[in-house]
């Protein structure tokens, strides 16, 4: 069935949208939430579970410290209040991702709350405002066996509950308005802030396709200039920012087309198809969900004391805003092309690439030319094209001795994301290293002027440019390991106009 | 305001009981003395009186971010109505449509 879309363009002409993010955050404990279990990602399934995460009778959990801790100075990160004193509550549900039929999450008395932050777009400022941000825990794995892999038409399902009772933090903003045809970016730029500042605090891996960090995109539509919000759509588990503009865009396009056609949109979760940028109808809610929340009577209070919050606060690190300023004076890059090194996801990559003792310049071309473009041809985020910083540093430190050419330095790329290697290992497989023998750089130089005597006496009566073919067909020659400048020095030298 | 026999079949469904009509009928007043009874404890209970959810005046009971055994997965499973690959197997969550 195909749904009906209307133009992006046409969208902006008649509504305005509302976002509302929800931005689920493992942390990176080394044990979970309420129990020791470990939360080492990949064991066999079923492996790192206890009677306190299975939720057996007796069992009695406790909460983890250090996840706390990292509660509070995400909190902290985002501009909210501390609450001083706050319960755990349980949110009941029946479904096989949790044995206990609840989960233990925070309902009323989130433990920060108040926040804002801001994002940049194309040079303009957005600020969104965060409601609130909460403990809570992870639920099990499940995989849905059946013809389609997908839970409708399933045979059955099987669960792995190694991640119940992981430590989640969910960051919820207040509705993102005022974005209009911004909106797909913004919700991009505000999760990528978030990933960002989260790997700042060293809280969790971030990791978008292992699932430690997962986002929940709301956007509803209401007629240009109302007041008043429109029926919105929750699109879950949307896991890469590539992905959440693309799910943004959708339900932009998909809702107004309903709404000019004097539809109703329905308000439901919905599912993000990473293979064409579309959503559907996630599980339907014929009755409105009854979670019948009450306070956790297993797990006491948290209370941080005011001394405990403002040793956290001090341990802050620099926020992403003025990290950014710092490293753009440092590198001597405007605005502009800072702006355009955030939004390709390389603040981290050119920062650990210089790190890694390459120039700033070269760290930049790299990342945001030839390595950006294979990324977007590959549909992966720059980070996993598979190239790390040290490999582009070393790459850039053969270059600079002269053992490669820039043109040969791609290939050394295509054999580093091929899986063959660190740079040196590639050049030795490949045999990419400049030919630096000027026996054989002779010989190819002079066969190629005997080949072509017309432009060699061009060359020699003083039409200089015309060495350009010959230097051409010298580094075609030598299959392009050649120093280009020295190729062209030899042949100026040769014709007698060096 | 008394409990009625639709609030108990609203509640039953929630909690997954099977309850039949006349059951829910039954409970209703039932369920509704001992809710009264609960509430005459707020009566009591003056200005004076803090907010008691846990029955010990305790705070920040935490434990140190340290990875401790899990059970063996033989164990974790012995419970388990059904088992593939080391996983709980359970039914079909939603028909087709």
């Amino acid at each position: 069935m195909m749904t009906e879309l209307m133009e992006f363009n046409e969208v902006l002409e008649h509504f305005d949208p509302a976002l509302g993010l929800e931005v689920h955050v493992e942390l990176s404990t080394a044990s979970k939430m309420f129990c020791g279990c470990s939360t080492e990602f990949g064991a066999e399934p079923n492996t790192q579970v206890c009677p306190v995460c299975l939720g057996l009778p007796g069992a009695l959990p406790v909460v983890n410290a250090k996840a706390v801790e990292s509660a509070i100075r995400i909190g902290l990160a985002l501009g909210c209040e501390i609450a001083p004193w706050g319960r755990f509550a349980r949110k009941n549900y029946f479904y096989p991702d949790m044995t206990k039929n609840f989960q233990t999450s925070q309902y009323d008395e989130p433990i920060a709350f108040d926040g804002r932050v801001e994002v940049e777009v194309d040079g303009e400022s957005y600020v969104i405002e965060i409601e609130r941000a909460h403990m809570e825990e992870d639920a099990g794995k499940l995989t849905h066996v059946g013809a389609t892999g997908r839970i409708h038409g399933a045979d059955y399902s099987v669960i792995d509950y190694n991640r119940a009772g992981m430590p989640l933090i969910e960051i919820v903003t207040k509705p993102i308005l005022g974005t209009g045809a911004k909106a797909p970016q913004v919700a991009r730029a505000y999760v990528a802030l978030l990933r960002d500042l989260m790997r700042a605090l060293d809280v969790s891996d971030v990791r978008m396709e292992q699932g430690s960090l997962r986002c929940d995109a709301n956007v509803s539509l209401a007629p240009k200039g109302s007041a008043e919000l429109g029926t919105r759509t929750e699109t879950k588990n949307v896991n890469s920012l590539r992905s959440i503009e693309r799910a943004v865009t959708f339900e932009m396009r998909r809702q107004a087309a309903i709404l000019a056609g004097g539809g109703r949109v329905l308000q439901e979760t919905r599912h993000f198809h990473e293979g064409d940028g579309s959503t559907s109808p996630g599980r339907s809610k014929e009755e409105a969900q009854d979670y019948r929340y009450f306070a956790e009577p297993d797990l006491v209070p948290v209370a941080p004391s005011k001394e405990w919050i403002e040793e956290l606060r001090a341990s802050l690190p620099e926020p992403p805003a003025a990290r950014r300023k710092r490293l753009a004076a440092a590198w001597e890059v405007d605005e502009k092309t800072m702006a355009a090194i955030v939004a390709a996801g390389a603040l981290e990559l050119i920062e650990a690439t210089v790190a890694a003792g390459a120039s700033p310049q070269s760290a930049r071309k790299w990342w945001l030319s030839e390595l950006a473009r294979r990324a977007n041809e590959a549909g992966v985020e720059l980070e996993d094209l598979g190239v790390n910083p040290a490999d582009v540093a070393a790459t850039q430190e053969l270059v600079d001795k002269g053992e490669l050419t820039d043109k040969l330095a791609r290939a050394v790329f295509d054999g580093i994301i091929a899986g063959e290697g660190s740079p040196t290992e590639v050049v030795e497989r490949r045999g990419l290293r400049v030919v630096s023998d000027e026996g054989a750089l002779g010989e190819a130089i002079d066969s190629v002027i005997a080949a072509s005597p017309d432009v060699a006496e061009k060359v020699r009566g003083g039409k200089v440019q015309a060495v350009g073919a010959l230097i051409g067909q010298v580094m075609k020659a030598m299959h392009g390991q050649a120093d280009a400048a020295r190729v062209r020095e030899l042949l100026l030298e040769r014709l007698g106009v060096g | 305001m008394a409990l009625s026999a639709e609030d108990v079949a609203r509640l039953a469904a929630l909690a997954r009981l099977d309850l039949t009509n006349a059951e829910c009928a039954e409970l209703a007043p039932e369920l509704d003395v001992i809710l009264t009874s609960v509430a005459a404890v707020g009566e009591v209970a003056g200005p004076d009186v803090p907010l008691m959810t846990h029955a010990l005046p305790l705070v920040n009971v935490m434990r140190d971010d340290e990875v401790r055994p899990s059970l063996p997965r033989e164990v974790v499973l012995a419970g388990a109505p059904d088992v593939e690959e080391g996983r709980f197997r359970v039914p079909q969550i939603l028909s087709e449509d």
